[in-house]
């Protein structure tokens, strides 16, 4: 079993599927650093599940490759390599026959860990995933959606893979407990440091969760890739640029906060003060509905740190 | 094993038993004879019973199971597979016994085969719609997870169809102990013999009948019960949905 995140190159790697003239996927080529999350997003049919399902070889590739710590994915066998790669899918596909205990074991039962290691494997997981440890012995049957999914992720993590594949792993949840999902899922991801792949057609879950972003149109030709901020910035072209979407200028403030910012010495009196990890979009918003031009932001002590003005959040 | 009744009864006024006041009017349950004769009719013919359904459904599931593994393994054998347990279960089973018993006889052989061919229709089809019935996003997952065809089979496919296996089980267990009891239409064998018997009597039996027919009852219904508790004892989760 590899433990260390591992990088994840797609090497002209295309798909044509049996009986169709046109690529699902054409020669794609991008490369994820070892621990960080690559977003694919695009419109429906745009190729991101097959992208996603060719490397763990759910689809087998038409031509091209795809290399995981430079080891090609054709060169392994087909079953060790999906046992080293967590996949996590929208519709979970949790075993109902089985508790939640025995569903995460799956992989590490495959692997023969004994039945301890796996209690406990269980059980650090679930804390992980932020479920209560009694969870182990429900049946998927007795959780709700947002459980069922952390489930699913937790199972995905068992044997510790260096790499996790997850499509739209919150796409049937409703915003709120998405939102969570997020967070949640970002803080575990800054403990585990996996290599992940992340499918998703909302821009902003895209915006969001990735290091990176990976912009898939029609035909499964890659559109652009960059991290969020330059992707918002600086579209490569009116197909993206139309995709992100016209608040791109605000989402690309959402990105930042005002610790990021030069700031200048406090002087004035009476200005709205706000913590140092603010969003500036956030700071813009509340400038603007009090009608002010500047405020005081404040360190996690509640000392001052500086003034920011209007002009220094939009700059 | 009618012996009893040729060498101490007439055959116009039939002496049941030995006179008792019971026996003498034909009543519906008279426990003196049940008493008398449990030893000699009533529990031998159960047990012959229970001999009968059990090897009937044990040989019909291995052969159901394989056969649905087929059909199940390679779609094209589905259509045709199901359509021959469908023609077996359609023959009645006076026709069938007619068709056996030149080749087998007039032998315990001959019924096995016809109880066997009852119950693989059901067993066939709910094998089949059991193993199908595995949503695609389990499968998915399953071979997401890195499992092989043989232990996605084993641990996922077939634990999933497990309540409708049992099921079927249920359903083929309760109709053999049916259409077993017509078995002693062909020679004088399990319940169906004392039950055949009575109604053969120029009066109807009554005792005879009511007991023997009541230990077939009884004999469904406790094998439903029992297939049904186990049933729960193998796939609790399965009344979570
Ligand atoms: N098994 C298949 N056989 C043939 N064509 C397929 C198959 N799976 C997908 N396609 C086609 O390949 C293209 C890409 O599909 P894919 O599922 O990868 O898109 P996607 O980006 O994941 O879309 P969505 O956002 O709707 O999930 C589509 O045109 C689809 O019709
Ligand atoms: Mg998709």
């Amino acid at each position: 079993m590899r433990t260390e995140a591992a990088e994840l190159v797609f090497d002209e790697a295309t798909k044509v599927y049996p009986g169709r003239e046109s690529a699902a996927v054409d020669h794609l080529s991008l490369t994820v650093p070892a621990g960080e999350i690559c977003v694919l997003v695009g419109p429906s049919g745009g190729g991101k599940t097959t992208a996603l399902k060719l490397v763990n070889r759910l689809i087998p590739l038409t031509s091209g490759d795809i290399r995981i710590d430079g080891t090609s994915i054709l060169e392994q066998d087909v079953v060790e390599l999906r046992r080293s790669i967590g996949y996590v899918i929208q519709q979970v596909g949790l075993f109902p026959h089985m508790t939640v205990e025995g569903n995460i074991g799956t992989v590490p039962r495959l692997y023969r860990r004994p039945r301890s290691w796996i209690k406990a494997r269980s059980a650090e997981l679930l804390e992980l995933v932020g479920l209560d440890p009694s969870y182990a012995k429900r049946f998927p049957a007795q959780l709700s959606g947002g459980e069922r999914q952390r489930v699913g992720l937790a199972r995905a993590l068992a044997a510790n893979p260096p790499l996790m594949l997850m499509d739209e792993p919150f796409g049937a949840i409703d915003p709120i407990v998405r939102a969570r999902l997020q967070d949640e899922f970002l803080r575990l991801q800054k403990e585990i440091r996996k290599t992940v792949v992340f499918v998703t057609h909302d821009v902003d879950e895209a915006i969001k969760v990735g290091d990176r972003i990976a912009i898939l149109r029609e035909g499964g030709r890659l559109a652009q890739y960059d991290t969020p901020q330059q992707i918002l910035e600086h579209p490569a072209d009116e197909f993206v640029a139309e995709f992100v979407g016209r608040d791109r200028a605000l989402k690309a403030l959402a990105l930042r906060t005002l610790g990021e910012l030069e700031l200048s010495p406090a002087t004035e009196d009476g200005l709205p003060r706000l913590p140092a990890d603010t969003s500036l979009r956030d700071a813009l918003a509340l400038l603007v509905a009090e009608r002010r031009n500047a405020l005081l932001v404040i360190g996690a002590d509640g000392a001052p740190l500086g003034v920011a003005t209007r002009e220094d959040l939009l700059a | 094993m009618t012996g009893w009744r040729l060498a101490d009864g007439g055959p116009v006024i039939p002496n049941f038993g030995h006179g008792s006041e019971c026996l003498r009017d034909n009543g519906w349950l008279c426990t003196s004879w049940v008493r008398q004769h449990w030893g000699d009719i009533l529990q031998p013919a159960l047990v012959q019973h229970i001999e009968l359904t059990l090897i009937a459904v044990g040989i019909g599931f291995a052969i159901a199971f394989l056969l649905a593994l087929v059909g199940f393994r390679w779609r094209v054998f589905d259509p045709p597979l199901g359509a021959f347990t469908d023609i077996l279960y359609t023959i009645p089973s006076i026709a069938l016994y007619q068709l056996l018993v030149p080749v087998t006889g007039l032998t315990v052989t001959t019924i096995e085969i016809a109880l066997v061919s009852y119950t693989l229709f059901v067993l066939y089809r709910n094998i089949v719609a059991g193993l199908r019935a595995v949503p695609p996003e389990v499968l998915e997952s399953a071979r997401g997870m890195g499992l092989t065809r043989r232990q996605t089979f084993l641990r996922v496919e077939l634990p999933l169809a497990a309540p409708a296996i049992l099921a079927g089980l249920r359903v083929a267990t309760v109709a053999t102990i049916s259409i077993a009891t017509v078995a002693a239409f062909l020679i004088y064998y399990g319940l169906g013999g004392p039950i055949f018997d009575a109604l053969g009597q120029p009066d109807i039996f009554r005792t005879e009948l009511l007991a023997s027919g009541g230990l077939a009852i009884l004999l469904a219904l406790s094998a439903d019960a029992l297939l049904a508790l186990l049933q729960r004892a193998l796939t609790p989760w399965s009344r979570l949905r």
